[in-house]
């Protein structure tokens, strides 16, 4: 009879500790990107293009830090996003509007069904598509097919988000704007998507902050430049590839930390702003 | 009339996901034809010379190395996200405690891959070493303890809502028969919610099976099956992250099937999970 009582506080115990375990991977992430990182970090880290591996070599042998900064890359990665963004934030409440729309339709179901495929695609594979669909065909590197890869692989998160939250809406809002004499053009436009703002922007928050760390399809897609590029057609730094390139290259292993930071920076307050609006909401 | 069209329109731009999956899969298919036409489909699978000099090419040690480090993986993380979904679905339901877990679980799920690569590579690789399990740190064991780590959050909150759907009336029938909370859970909450905790699981493989760059840091990169756990070796993402850049002719159609190949799994995976998932509700 004991016994039983005795397992339950020990399987509690269990739980609790090893729900507690969850922190300590995540505290050595910070604390490793942080401790190693913020040395590097300046005005220059931000403003400055990429050195090479020989500046940074003799500032390692100087003992000093690694001139230079990865100006190339924050610009590169907020360039490509924002393009993304631009296609699929309105294709994906477009679409997501016209999936709530028809709940019912088999039409709809499908289309349903191959965003939610789309979503699992790796991310590998949607570059080696672009790959072939862009790069091969302009024959070149850019940003607009890293642009690309990283919208197919917002849309269907957008899609869907948009749709989960347009369904909890009640039916009577957009009944009553009809009533009203509305289109059903300005019912979408002016009532149902404002009342739906804070969901649906959570979820463009979310499929952005899961985009911009993406660092295989980029690989294929925008590879690299030394300096800050704002043309499209052209090859693009981002913040992930260039840790992967600070990897490779021994010289300037430091950076690979600041980098990290910068992005993990970026990735954790876009997470904390897309929880706030997710959580005012629920209030 | 206007509103026609922007129906129209609505339609319209929802062909759009259609199209892009159709092109994508004609893609592929016609990327990987001639490596098919070569090998010949089950051979293509089934060989595992990956011999550039000798222009021949075979999947099964990709296939066998995502495999394994996605179940070592998957059963890692086991443990540990099921005490998650128990303690923020169950035991400390909306308390303090479980928002403060919930919003580390949340941030571990927003690292970048690459961070998770590099975490991998200097911290956990040197655990490794200095445990004498292999000496360089490297292979399938390191690649699926990271692994684990980023799918933890993916698993946790899935399970999670599941727990959270049990019937409250099942769980007071069960403890005023005077069962402890721990019989509670094990005898009614884990049985009834098990396809959804099970559906979860395989969401979360489909997670794994694709992840390219930590694993692409951390397996050692090496095309042979991989003899134990320990080994070094390459998964299908990885193999394609490694080598696209300099592939050409049939190389690259073969790492196009490897991606075919790989689409497929991840496709049929999610199906699974999802279709256990709409038969849950």
């Amino acid at each position: 009879m004991r016994l039983r009582y005795i397992k339950d506080r020990i399987f509690l115990v269990m739980i609790c500790t090893s729900s507690s375990i969850i922190a300590i991977p995540l505290l050595s992430i910070v604390w490793k990107v942080v401790s190693k990182g913020y040395k590097q970090i300046s005005i220059d880290f931000f403003t400055q293009k990429i050195p090479n591996s020989w500046e940074a070599a003799i500032a390692l042998q100087n003992g000093s830090i690694i001139p230079g900064g990865i100006a190339p890359g924050i610009t590169g990665s907020l360039f490509m996003v924002a393009v993304a963004s631009l296609i699929a934030i309105p294709l994906g409440i477009m679409i997501g509007v016209y999936l709530s729309e028809n709940t019912n339709s088999k039409y709809a179901s499908i289309v349903r069904f191959i965003s939610d495929l789309l979503q699992g695609v790796p991310s590998i594979v949607i570059g080696i598509i672009i790959y072939s669909w862009i790069v091969t065909t302009l024959k070149s590197y850019s940003a607009l097919a890293a642009s690309l890869a990283l919208t197919i692989m917002m849309l269907p998160m957008i899609i869907r988000s948009t749709e989960e939250t347009l369904k909890m809406l009640p039916n009577s809002l957009k009944e009553s704007a009809l009533a009203l004499g509305a289109s059903r053009i300005k019912t979408t436009f002016f009532i149902i998507i404002p009342s739906a703002f804070s969901g649906i922007f959570t979820g463009i928050l979310l499929s952005v902050s899961r985009v911009i760390g993406e660092t295989a399809p980029l690989l294929l897609t925008s590879l690299g430049s030394s300096s800050v590029n704002w043309n499209i057609f052209s090859p693009t730094s981002s913040i992930p590839t260039l840790i992967w390139d600070f990897y490779n290259d021994p010289n300037l292993l430091n950076m690979v930390w600041s980098s990290s930071l910068i992005l993990l920076t970026i990735v954790f307050i876009l997470n904390y702003i897309a929880k706030t609006v997710s959580q005012s909401r629920n209030n | 009339m206007t509103d026609k069209i922007f129906k129209r329109l609505l339609f319209m731009l929802s062909l759009i996901v259609l199209f892009i999956t159709a092109g994508m899969i004609y893609s592929l298919v016609s990327g990987a034809l001639p490596a098919f036409r070569k090998f010949g489909i089950f051979n293509f699978i089934y060989s595992s010379e990956w011999n550039p000099r000798t222009e021949t090419y075979g999947a099964l040690p990709f296939i066998v190395g995502t495999i394994l480090t996605s179940f070592l993986a998957l059963i890692i993380s086991l443990p540990f996200s099921l005490s998650i979904a128990l303690f923020s679905g169950e035991y400390y339901k909306n308390s303090k405690f479980s928002k403060i877990i919930s919003s580390f679980v949340s941030l571990l799920s927003g690292v970048p891959s690459i961070v998770y690569g590099l975490w991998g590579f200097y911290s956990i690789r040197p655990i490794i070493i200095s445990l004498g399990i292999s000496t360089n740190g490297l292979g399938i064991l390191t690649s699926s303890i990271v692994l684990a780590i980023m799918i933890i959050p993916y698993a946790s909150s899935l399970s999670s809502e599941f727990l959270e759907m049990v019937p409250a009336n099942l769980k007071e029938a069960s403890y005023s028969l005077g069962s402890t909370r721990l019989e509670m859970i094990t005898n009614v909450m884990i049985p009834y919610a098990s396809s959804g905790i099970f559906a979860s699981y395989i969401l979360a493989l489909g997670r794994a099976l694709g992840e390219t760059m930590a694993v692409t840091m951390l397996i050692g990169n090496t095309n042979n099956i991989p003899s134990s756990l320990i080994d070094t070796s390459n998964s299908m993402a990885s193999v394609i992250a490694n080598q696209f850049g300099e592939a050409d002719g049939l190389k690259l159609s073969s790492l196009i099937a490897i991606a075919l190949l790989l689409m497929l799994i991840t496709a049929l995976i999610n199906f699974i999970g999802k279709l256990i998932i709409k038969r849950f509700q």
